[in-house]
């Protein structure tokens, strides 16, 4: 069909079609240069690394590399009896060469992690090693067996063999206070030390509440600062933006000073009657003073999305309703209300992502019932060194925030969050 | 907001109700800032109202914590306001730069995979600051750029330039973009056409953008708790260090300093919003 119809040429020649195609490629590439730099620079130091933080959480290789003849022969073993000659024989090989790498150590803590009881028992291993006390020509297994009574005991033969593989999901069992037992099945761990789920549920409530105190409290001084004249409302913005732009430190320590015992909230319930002088309240460090603290830090993040979509908002629309003889609040609630949801939504997708996530504030005044899940993942990377359990709590808050991304942007769409 | 005189009491009630509430809010936002500024000037160790201040007794007041602030003993103030100072000037270059010309290659109609892109680009602002300081870390420890300022200014343009992304594309999405080919068509070329017609006018964009990420990097203090050593402190770290063990008044003398830049930036953020806007609507 087309041979038929003649085809339109540029001046050199070349058909219309593929010319254009052509200008349009050229001007693809051109944007995505312009692109580039900044994508491939945050693909470099951000996204990858967040991936390896997942490589870091599921990783459990150290053993896999420390014992590979060991789990070689084991992969023959049912796990129901002591196992064969043959892997008591490569155990010892594998042990050998990690005494003299002085890594046997190290193999000591992570098998004692997996049961307790193995610390004793390499200890003594490795002294029958180093005096070259085992006869090699002679059962391996015996002598092994009679080093300590541990080593006759199967249940430790079994936890080696669960540390075979090189990946692991313990860290995110354990984000969730369980873990996989000796049948490999998913356990709770006993009452009294599930913290980390305390934790999340905490850190979601703190989100939520906060989310709906500062909606309760932005959405009627942005409806003010939005229906004002002009003059009053830039006045009043002031009160809005210091807060914004001041920084985060400053706005907890005013806070710490507000809610302490003896501070200004405290003095003031004294003088109007509230509490009494000698049983002042305590504010801080608990979850009130989380409450407090973050509402008033996050609350600009949520009149400012609400601000800018009641400022489009035509008045007339609300006098119209009025005059259709709608009560002023049947016509707030009919018309006013629906036309601000995407502010609404915005408002509530910034304090809720930015509550879900803090640290600084919570770790401040917050206390002990009132720290979050971020204080968990910074105190695990600075205190404790489990990067890896760090990194899987923070990729499971990751995920939780990036499906409450998701969910937004279907019912509201994420073009409408604006700044300022 | 004054009512129209035919009101209805119930409505009169809740109208100035409403009031009420608004007052309300308001106060809240903005007293706990005004509590430093008294305080900072506290002739006494104690973070309370001592009763000289109560009542405006002048010998209750003085300037010591700020006379500690400059001159103090082992103060780490100095260096961590340079610090500071340094991290956020060159973080703020580098966020700019980056941002603005990744704004224009987004906002060109042509730019393939738009929506993943600009995802990709802002998802630092969306990822909670806890996480990125895990990636950042765990990146800067490999890079050999753990507690060097270089570091330092790397997170913080990784944690600026969604800003500067967004509101230079803002500025831009009002953009006539006739007037580039005008000055193509008159003989310009690319680099000439940008820096003498295009970025005088998304100017106020991208100078909003650069305040934005400014004030993110002066302020960031989670990032740079993983990163920094001792010789990198910052402000905000120092003033987090001096949080956990004692609120000293010497922090309030900071605070109050803080307060007073950051009103500096909210004036000229807002001239600049103002100015942009008198300039859209001129475009329109």
């Amino acid at each position: 069909m087309s041979n038929e119809t003649k085809q339109i040429l540029t001046t050199d020649g070349i058909p219309l079609e593929i010319s254009l195609k052509k200008a349009e490629r050229k001007n693809k590439i051109k944007a995505f240069l312009l692109v580039a730099p900044l994508l491939l620079f945050l693909i470099i130091t951000y996204i990858f690394p967040i991936g390896e933080m997942f490589t870091r959480s599921i990783d459990d290789k150290m053993i896999t590399n420390m014992l590979p003849k060991t789990f070689k022969s084991m992969e023959t073993w049912d796990g129901k009896e002591l196992p064969s000659e043959e892997v008591f024989a490569s155990f010892l090989s594998d042990f050998k060469i990690l005494v003299d790498k002085k890594e046997h150590g190290k193999l000591a803590q992570r098998l004692n992690k997996e049961k307790n009881g193995f610390n004793t028992i390499t200890k003594k291993l490795f002294r029958q090693v180093k005096r070259d006390k085992i006869d090699e020509t002679q059962s391996i297994k015996e002598q092994i067996m009679k080093v300590h009574k541990r080593w006759r005991n199967v249940e430790y033969w079994q936890a080696i063999k669960r540390t075979a593989p090189p990946y692991t999901s313990a860290k995110y069992l354990k984000a969730m206070d369980m873990y996989l037992n000796e049948d490999n099945k998913i356990t709770q761990v006993s009452e009294d030390r599930r913290i980390h789920r305390i934790l999340w549920l905490r850190t979601v409530e703190v989100a939520f509440f906060v989310t709906v105190f500062c909606f309760l409290m932005g959405y009627p001084i942005a409806h003010l600062l939005a229906t004002l004249p002009m003059k009053y409302s830039n006045l009043l913005m002031i009160c809005v933006l210091l807060p914004f732009w001041t920084s985060l430190l400053v706005r907890t320590a005013s806070w710490m000073i507000l809610l302490q015992q003896q501070g200004v909230v405290n003095d003031f319930f004294v003088i109007i009657g509230l509490v009494s002088d000698d049983n002042r309240p305590e504010m801080m460090y608990n979850k009130v003073g989380t409450y407090v603290a973050m509402t008033q830090i996050l609350l600009p993040f949520m009149v400012l999305p609400l601000y800018s979509v009641m400022k489009t908002i035509s008045p007339s629309l609300m006098r119209a309703g009025k005059s259709l003889g709608g009560t002023p609040f049947i016509a707030f609630w009919k018309v006013y209300f629906p036309l601000t949801i995407p502010g609404i939504g915005a408002g509530c997708l910034l304090v809720f992502i930015l509550a879900i996530g803090y640290y600084i504030t919570p770790a401040l005044v917050g206390g002990a019932s009132g720290t979050l899940i971020s204080n968990q993942i910074a105190y695990h990377m600075k205190t404790t060194l489990d990067w890896s359990f760090a990194s899987a709590m923070g990729l499971m808050l990751l995920g939780g925030v990036l499906v409450i991304y998701w969910l937004y942007n279907k019912l509201v769409g994420v073009d409408n969050i604006k700044l300022g | 907001m004054a009512l129209p005189k035919y009101t209805e009491t119930r409505y009169r009630i809740w109208h100035y109700f409403y009031i009420t509430i608004c007052t309300f809010v308001f106060i809240f936002l903005i007293a706990p800032l005004f509590v430093i500024f008294p305080l900072s000037f506290n002739a006494e160790e104690f973070l309370v109202f001592s009763e000289g201040m109560k009542n405006l007794d002048p010998d209750a007041f003085s300037l010591r914590w700020y006379k500690d602030m400059v001159y103090g003993t082992k103060n780490p103030w100095g260096l961590a306001a340079k610090n500071s100072f340094i991290i956020a000037i060159f973080a703020t270059l580098g966020s700019v730069i980056l941002g603005t010309v990744a704004a224009l290659g987004l906002s060109s109609r042509h730019m393939p995979f738009k929506g993943i892109i600009m995802a990709t680009l802002i998802s630092p602002m969306i990822v909670p600051l806890i996480i990125s300081g895990v990636a950042i870390f765990f990146f800067m420890a490999k890079a050999g750029l753990a507690a060097t300022h270089t570091g330092i200014v790397l997170a913080h343009i990784i944690l600026g330039t969604p800003f500067v992304v967004i509101t230079v594309t803002a500025t831009l999405s009002g953009f006539d973009h006739s007037v580039t080919r005008a000055a193509a068509s008159l003989g310009s070329n690319p680099v000439n056409t940008f820096m003498k017609v295009t970025l005088p006018l998304i100017l106020p964009g991208v100078i909003s953008g650069g305040l934005f990420a400014f004030v993110t990097s002066f302020d960031e203090v989670v990032v740079v708790l993983f990163l920094a050593g001792l010789e990198n402190t910052t402000i905000p770290v120092q003033m987090w260090t001096g949080l956990r063990e004692q609120l000293s008044p010497t922090i309030l003398a900071v605070a109050t300093c803080l307060i007073v830049l950051s009103t500096l930036i909210l004036i000229s953020a807002e001239l600049l919003r103002r100015r942009s806007e008198r300039l859209r609507g001129i475009n329109r």
